[in-house]
């Protein structure tokens, strides 16, 4: 098997997306359904797990196919093959997780367009094994699911005053958490707060 | 009246970035000038207008009738990356002028999420043919107002002496908080 980024363990490239590479926090990559979907920890989790699926599933295909797509045509051709993914997800989440799935609405669909996608794809699965590729779709993915439930447990403690839909205090939260403004806000701090913390960590 | 009330809801109250989070990426990497933002802008703007007659075609004429409308994602988004692959090719002969303008936005449009959302927000709001265009239009410029906004604030921005670890993002998207705020304000207009 070839490889021509430097070798990881498989450890190495399943932990590498929570903190060295975290698409969120590092890359900052994905911003729309990063700030879009995260009104609640669940909805965050769910948009992070259905990205995650689609990113190891797609990564798998094309680091299989990376030797027969002629270079000229690989991006449209990655594209198809991320865009088949996300329908076969569109459909299993219509079926089985209707109420999620219409929270979550058109960045449902919209996970075609996720540069962190295609990025990997570009930048590891069409240079690397099947494997590897599967383990860095995992770990990519863990980092962003991370990320999104970290975002959407913030937004809703702040916001409605409960953890994964657990209230712990009477009455509402502060709305704004919530709303629009609330989002960049919260991403805002949290990524102030996790350059301090990675500041110090060097 | 109905045209009245999709432009003022496109542009202030369901603003594309500030509200719906659609096109953050060109929001935030293209915002340091409000020149380079108006250029964004005017770009998006042109594909957006073509791209609403096109998903609307494709949806209607085709689709439907082929009972395949789940297949809505891959073919809009493949047609919307050849569109803009066609629009620069067609610019660069007819009007170079206008290439010259908008030239480096163009490639960076297939990968704004602003639209292949606004192609299936239309469909979801089944919208007419002219409707759609109107709203893609107007959705374009609340995205450009947007953008020249941000562009504004952060050429200020770009002089004022900050923490280190609020520098760059960070800083981009309290702002952009504090804006999407702001146009909170036209929350229940229309």
């Amino acid at each position: 098997m070839l490889r021509k980024e430097k070798k990881m363990s498989k450890l190495q490239l399943i932990t590498k997306g929570l903190i060295k590479e975290n698409p969120t926090f590092v890359l900052m990559l994905g911003m729309c359904p990063t700030l879009g979907t995260t009104t609640s920890a669940i909805n965050g989790l769910g948009m992070g797990v259905a990205t995650m699926f689609v990113l190891t599933l797609s990564n798998i295909v094309i680091s299989l196919v990376k030797n027969v797509i002629p270079g000229k045509v690989r991006i449209p051709a990655f594209i198809v093959i991320i865009a088949s993914f996300v329908t076969v997800v569109q459909l299993v989440m219509q079926a089985y997780t209707p109420g999620l799935y219409a929270t979550l609405g058109v960045f449902i669909p919209l996970i075609v367009v996720n540069c962190i996608i295609l990025g990997r794809a570009e930048a590891f699965a069409s240079k690397n094994g099947v494997l590897a590729s599967a383990f860095d779709g995992i770990g990519i993915g863990l980092g962003f699911t991370c990320s999104l439930t970290l975002l959407g447990t913030v937004r809703e403690m702040l916001g409605s005053g409960s953890i994964f839909g657990a209230k712990f205090i009477d009455g509402d939260g502060i709305l704004l958490f919530v709303l629009a403004p609330g989002a960049f806000f919260a991403l805002g701090y949290l990524l102030v707060l996790f350059n301090k913390l990675t500041a110090k960590l060097k | 009246m109905e045209y009245f009330v999709i432009i003022i809801g496109a542009i202030f109250v369901n603003n594309i970035v500030l509200s719906q989070f659609l096109g953050i990426c060109p929001f935030l990497g293209v915002s340091n000038k409000v020149e380079t933002s108006l250029g964004m802008g005017a770009a998006v703007t042109f594909v957006m207008a073509i791209t609403a007659v096109v998903a609307y075609l494709l949806q209607y004429y085709v689709l439907v009738p082929l009972h395949i409308e789940y297949m809505q994602t891959i073919v809009f988004i493949l047609v919307i990356a050849a569109l803009v692959q066609m629009v620069e090719i067609i610019l660069k002969k007819m009007s170079p002028a206008l290439y010259q303008a908008l030239g480096i936005f163009l490639p960076l449009i297939t990968t704004n999420c602003a639209v292949l959302g606004i192609a299936i927000l239309l469909v979801q709001k089944e919208f007419n043919m002219l409707e759609s265009v109107v709203y893609s239009v107007s959705t374009a410029l609340g995205f450009t107002l947007a953008l020249v906004l941000f562009a504004g604030i952060r050429e200020r921005l770009a002089m004022e002496d900050l923490p280190k670890a609020m520098k760059g993002v960070p800083i981009a998207l309290i702002t952009a908080g504090i804006l999407a705020m702001a146009f909170m304000g036209f929350s229940g207009l229309v």
